[in-house]
């Protein structure tokens, strides 16, 4: 399945959802994406995985330097996703400590509003943070790029 | 026992059609259904890992990736880059996963090393019998033949 990225705002976040295979093919558009986000402005950015087939250590890297890059500039970067197998992929590289990993869009723009990110939550229970909140804004922005 | 060989330049979008062929080879092996992801991913992060390596060195050479339908099933990744920077895999503590001098070529290959190591039970990393190159052998379990 190809990449696909969708960009929303939430409550003063960008939501980036992400779909398909994210590998050393596909990862340097989502690379370009989350450069353009940031340069654009956005502080405060959830990727949301849950539309995820494959992540490789490729995407992992691309995810890892849109973390360092919005630390560096005052911003939050967090994660949303539910799917085992991804998240055993973070378990087994030790990343699971360094993002901030959300089951929800709304528990990610709760968990990380007005601060900036670059450690894990301290406990797992942060992950699984409460219930939805306001329904969602419509989408103001779809430029998927899936090819 | 059978054989599948895929020869493949060094181009990032290769990889994946590598993932699918060593995944249904897998399949037809019998490995157990609950492992194939772990099979994908694995045989992904070989490949990924041969082809920049060629990328970096400019090595117009074709992957290799050898598959053996027997029990176990086993994989095997085959590249020409120099030794010294094939064997030259290192897992990263989580401290310096996100540290800011790290490069980003540096992360990739620490966390793809990572999870090689985390989904291959069986893996082996050494030196081709000639010439310049390195292997990556796998193998993963058949359950049922």
């Amino acid at each position: 399945m190809e990449l696909s990225l969708a960009t929303r705002t939430v409550a003063e976040h960008t939501v980036l959802e992400v779909g398909g295979e994210v590998d050393v093919y596909t990862a340097p558009r989502l690379r370009e994406r989350l450069i353009e986000l940031v340069e654009g402005g956005a502080r405060h950015v959830v990727v949301d995985l849950g539309r995820v087939d494959f992540l490789d250590s490729t995407g992992l890297g691309v995810l890892v330097g849109a973390l360092k890059r919005l630390r560096s500039a005052g911003g939050s970067f967090g994660l949303v996703c539910t799917k085992e197998p991804l998240l055993k992929i973070f378990r087994i590289t030790a990343l699971d400590q360094v993002f901030p990993l959300y089951e929800t869009v709304e528990a990610a723009v709760a968990g990380s509003s007005g601060s900036s990110t670059g450690a894990a939550p301290d406990t797992p229970g942060s992950r699984a943070a409460g219930p939805p909140q306001a329904g969602e804004p419509p989408r103001d922005a779809d430029p998927g790029s899936g090819a | 026992m059978s054989r599948v060989r895929l020869c493949f330049s060094p181009a990032p979008v290769h990889v994946r059609t590598a993932r699918l062929v060593g995944v249904a080879v897998a399949r037809r092996a019998g490995v157990a259904e609950e492992l194939l992801d772990e099979v994908r991913l694995a045989i992904g992060e070989a490949c990924t890992r041969a082809v920049a390596l060629h990328r970096q060195y400019g090595l117009r050479d074709q992957v290799v990736v050898e598959m053996s339908d027997d029990n176990p099933y086993t994989v095997l990744v085959t590249d020409r880059a120099p030794i010294e920077a094939g064997l030259g895999l290192a897992a990263l503590p989580p401290d310096e996963l996100a540290n800011e001098s790290l490069t980003d070529e540096a992360l990739t290959v620490g966390v793809g090393f990572a999870l090689l190591a985390g989904f291959v039970e069986d893996l082996q990393v050494r030196p081709v019998a000639e010439g310049l190159g390195t292997e990556v052998r796998m193998s993963w379990p058949v359950v049922r033949r």
